[in-house]
């Protein structure tokens, strides 16, 4: 038990080193100030406006900018769903893989775009090279650089005084991609493909089995370029089937050390570029801690349980929980996966969260179902808790009657709807999909697992797909016309609600002047606020999903113990 | 509706340039490094063997587990994945089985099994056992051998490896591996 403390503890100590210089490098990339890739890429990005015909100083108002984050997306939307079913027809597809089902094709479009990467597929079985590097590497990207292009349009709304813009969404997107996501992505990439991560072109190997003599396929492909851009972009989607369980996505103890910090690292950053940006860092830091008290809370309850409430077998030893996770990584850095992997609406896995014990993979549960905060999706998660700080900001300026405020901004009527679109969109529609799927007549044939752990898988799924998370518990079957149409409309939902609101919310914020805070105002950088913040985000979750959590995990513990 | 209209061109050239640069470049810049650095690891860690004839065979990917059964070969964990609930029935049911088959292998010996050994990987093809798990085969693989069980463990013992920085991560044994070891193969 004691070395995975060490290890849980120097994955902390990296990741809180890492996010810091990250952090004022990107703050300094997304306000225009040279950085040291500049003299490298400064004429690229010069080519690549003059291409879309964009002019980087031309600025968009909160309407404009959604209408082209809209549009954008759904382009992207458009072309990934023909690629998926017409790759039998397309090239760099040495198995012959056959073109997807409309429905499969529609969900697997709708879950990337949205930088959710739910998989009702496989990818060694369903997608050819083609779809994997020109369809989906892509979606990885830009749906990753479109929440954080959002983020810093709130970010600015708190900056502006008195302005009707809010940035120009084809710079932000392009200085995104080309600045932050591709260099990391390259050095991340390079890093796990030595390690043992493949990354050809080449058809799939046959080798001939030593005992058997039977012929088995090892499949391969551009999986590193693809790995790499999962993780950062907070996306999750694996290469193959069983994601960074399967060797060949995350062959050594080191390659999982660097997916790891690659799934939180960007979230975490953005904490420190988002105080950079207000000029003060003690905002930046105060969420950073709220984030991070609640996913120390997480990592230990998952892990205490999956090392305490194990089963035991006679005649077997006794054991932490190792169903469902490889030898090499253990329970300690699945546990750690897990956590990271659900705070941040990443939702790749090392191991199956299926096979978690009931409270542990309650953990997780509650983790997404908190609506992606906790560090969340890059941009996305840190745009949705300013959504809660400024709820908490309400609360608290209702409790003592005064006016609220936060970083010299009043939080009125419109402020506050806009706020309540970014907090209760993702929890209504997980229930709804929830409620919707166990009324289907045959739904307790798409499950493994019997009783509550069933209903859990059900439940997994829908927060999953209602969060943008995109991880699951891998014994539901998902891909059915029902759970393909309602998960890829309610991944789309959850995901452009939010940030058209984020938007607006921005476009309103910009508008107002600053007021000077005063004797009254309410200090958001103290121990108090941060304890504030938590309780809220605790009171919201619980409220929306404990009785839904008891149906599940918390009668699967009882009932199994 | 103009307005519409006038996204929709940077949004179309937006969309083909990031294709080309995170579709195209990307993948073709990362997959030239790693062909030409780290080509073994970069096509499946594939096990070639010179065999004594001088030709070369390919015996599987040292990553991805093969099925043995044999009691003379080290055997892996269950193959497959099954996310069961690792509390419920089902699973209870299904490992009783395994520990059965176990017992029918090797009924000499009457040792705790090792839990990786009866619980089924995330992957599925875990490459990997523990070394208890190693340890508790080794009398039964020497024995139907007909070789010293040091020999086993020597041959064991080259192909396990340790913690990341002596903490990070699990130690482990590669069952491909020994297997071709102790077939002289390797």
């Amino acid at each position: 038990m004691s070395h995975i403390v060490l290890e849980d503890i120097l994955y902390l100590v990296l990741l809180i080193g890492l996010s810091i210089p990250l952090g004022i490098y990107m703050y300094k990339v997304m306000t225009g100030q040279k950085v040291f890739l500049t003299p490298v890429f400064s004429p690229v990005e010069k080519g690549i406006y003059k291409i879309m015909g964009v002019r980087d100083d031309e600025e968009m108002g909160a309407k404009q900018y959604a209408l082209a984050v809209i549009v954008f997306s759904v382009i992207c939307l458009i072309f990934l769903w023909g690629l998926q079913m017409l790759q039998a027809f397309l090239p760099l597809n040495p198995e012959g893989i056959e073109g997807t089902s409309w429905h499969l094709a529609f969900n697997t479009s709708a879950s990337f775009v949205s930088n959710t990467n739910w998989q009702a597929y496989s990818g060694e079985s369903a997608l050819a090279y083609l779809s994997q590097a020109l369809g989906l590497t892509v979606q990885n990207f830009v749906s990753a650089a479109a929440g954080i292009a959002v983020l810093f349009v709130l970010i600015r709304g708190f900056i502006l005084k008195k302005k009707t813009t809010v940035g120009n969404f084809w710079v932000d997107l392009t200085k995104t991609t080309l600045y932050i996501l591709i260099p990391l992505s390259l050095i991340v990439a390079i890093l796990i493909a030595s390690q043992g991560v493949v990354q050809t072109f080449s058809p799939y190997k046959d080798v001939v089995t030593l005992e058997g003599g039977a012929v088995q396929t090892i499949p391969l492909g551009p999986a590193a370029s693809q790995i790499a851009i999962k993780q950062l972009g907070t996306n999750g989607g694996g290469f193959f089937g069983v994601n960074s369980a399967f060797p060949l996505e995350n062959p050594t103890q080191l390659s999982n050390l660097i997916q790891l910090l690659s799934i939180l690292l960007i979230p975490a950053a953005l904490c420190v570029s988002f105080g950079k940006a207000v000029k003060d860092s003690k905002q930046g830091r105060s969420i950073y801690s709220a984030m991070m008290i609640i996913f120390v809370l997480s990592l230990v309850a998952v892990t205490v349980s999956e090392q305490f409430a194990a089963p035991g077998f006679a005649g077997v030893t006794a054991s932490a929980s190792i169903e469902g996770k490889e030898v090499i990584h253990g329970m300690g850095t699945s546990a750690l996966w897990a956590t990271a992997t659900t705070a941040a609406s990443n939702g790749s896995v090392n191991s199956m969260h299926d096979s978690f014990t009931p409270l542990g993979g309650m953990a997780l549960m509650f983790l997404m179902q908190l609506g992606e905060i906790v560090f969340g999706g890059v941009g996305s998660g840190l745009y949705g808790m300013l959504a809660f700080v400024l709820l908490t900001v309400f609360i608290a300026g209702l409790m003592v009657g005064r006016t609220p405020e936060y970083l010299g901004k009043k939080v009125e009527p419109f402020d506050m709807k806009m706020v309540c679109l970014i907090v209760l969109t993702p929890p209504l529609l997980t229930l709804l999909g929830t409620a919707a799927a166990v009324i289907m007549p045959d739904a307790a044939s798409w499950l493994t697992n019997s009783g509550a752990h069933g209903f859990s898988e059900i439940l997994y799924g829908f927060s999953s797909m209602g969060n943008n998370n995109g991880s699951a518990f891998a014994g539901f079957n998902a891909n059915t016309i029902f759970t393909n149409l309602t998960g890829g409309i309610i991944m789309l939902l959850v995901r452009f609600i939010p940030m058209v609101a984020a938007i607006f919310l921005a476009g309103n914020l910009a508008q107002k002047k600053t007021v000077a805070a005063g004797e009254g105002t309410l200090s958001t950088t103290n121990t108090m606020f941060v304890g504030l913040l938590i309780a809220v985000i605790f009171i919201i979750g619980a409220l929306s999903f404990l009785p839904a959590l008891t149906l599940g995990p918390v009668a699967d513990y009882f009932t199994n113990h | 509706m103009s307005k519409i209209i006038k996204v929709f061109r940077p949004a179309i050239l937006c969309f083909v340039v990031m294709t080309l640069l995170c579709g195209v470049i990307y993948p073709g810049v990362v997959t030239g490094i790693a062909q030409a650095v780290f080509p073994k690891q970069a096509n499946g860690s594939i096990i070639s063997v010179t065999l004594n004839d001088g030709t070369k065979k390919d015996f599987g990917s040292a990553l991805i587990a093969q099925e043995f059964t044999k009691p003379e070969y080290m055997i892996g964990r269950p193959m497959g994945t099954t996310n069961l609930s690792p509390v419920g029935e089902e699973q209870e049911k299904l490992v009783k089985e395994r520990i059965d088959w176990w017992h029918a292998l090797d009924p000499n010996n009457t040792a705790d099994i090792p839990m990786d050994l009866v619980t089924a990987s995330g992957s599925g093809v875990d490459p990997n056992i523990t070394p208890e798990a190693a340890e508790y085969q080794i009398a039964r693989i020497a024995r139907e051998r007909g070789i010293r069980e040091d020999a086993v463990r020597e041959i064991i013992n080259k192909n396990t490896t340790g913690r990341f920085l002596g903490f990070w991560g699990e130690p482990a044994v590669n069952v491909l591996k020994v297997n071709l070891g102790l077939d002289s193969l390797l």
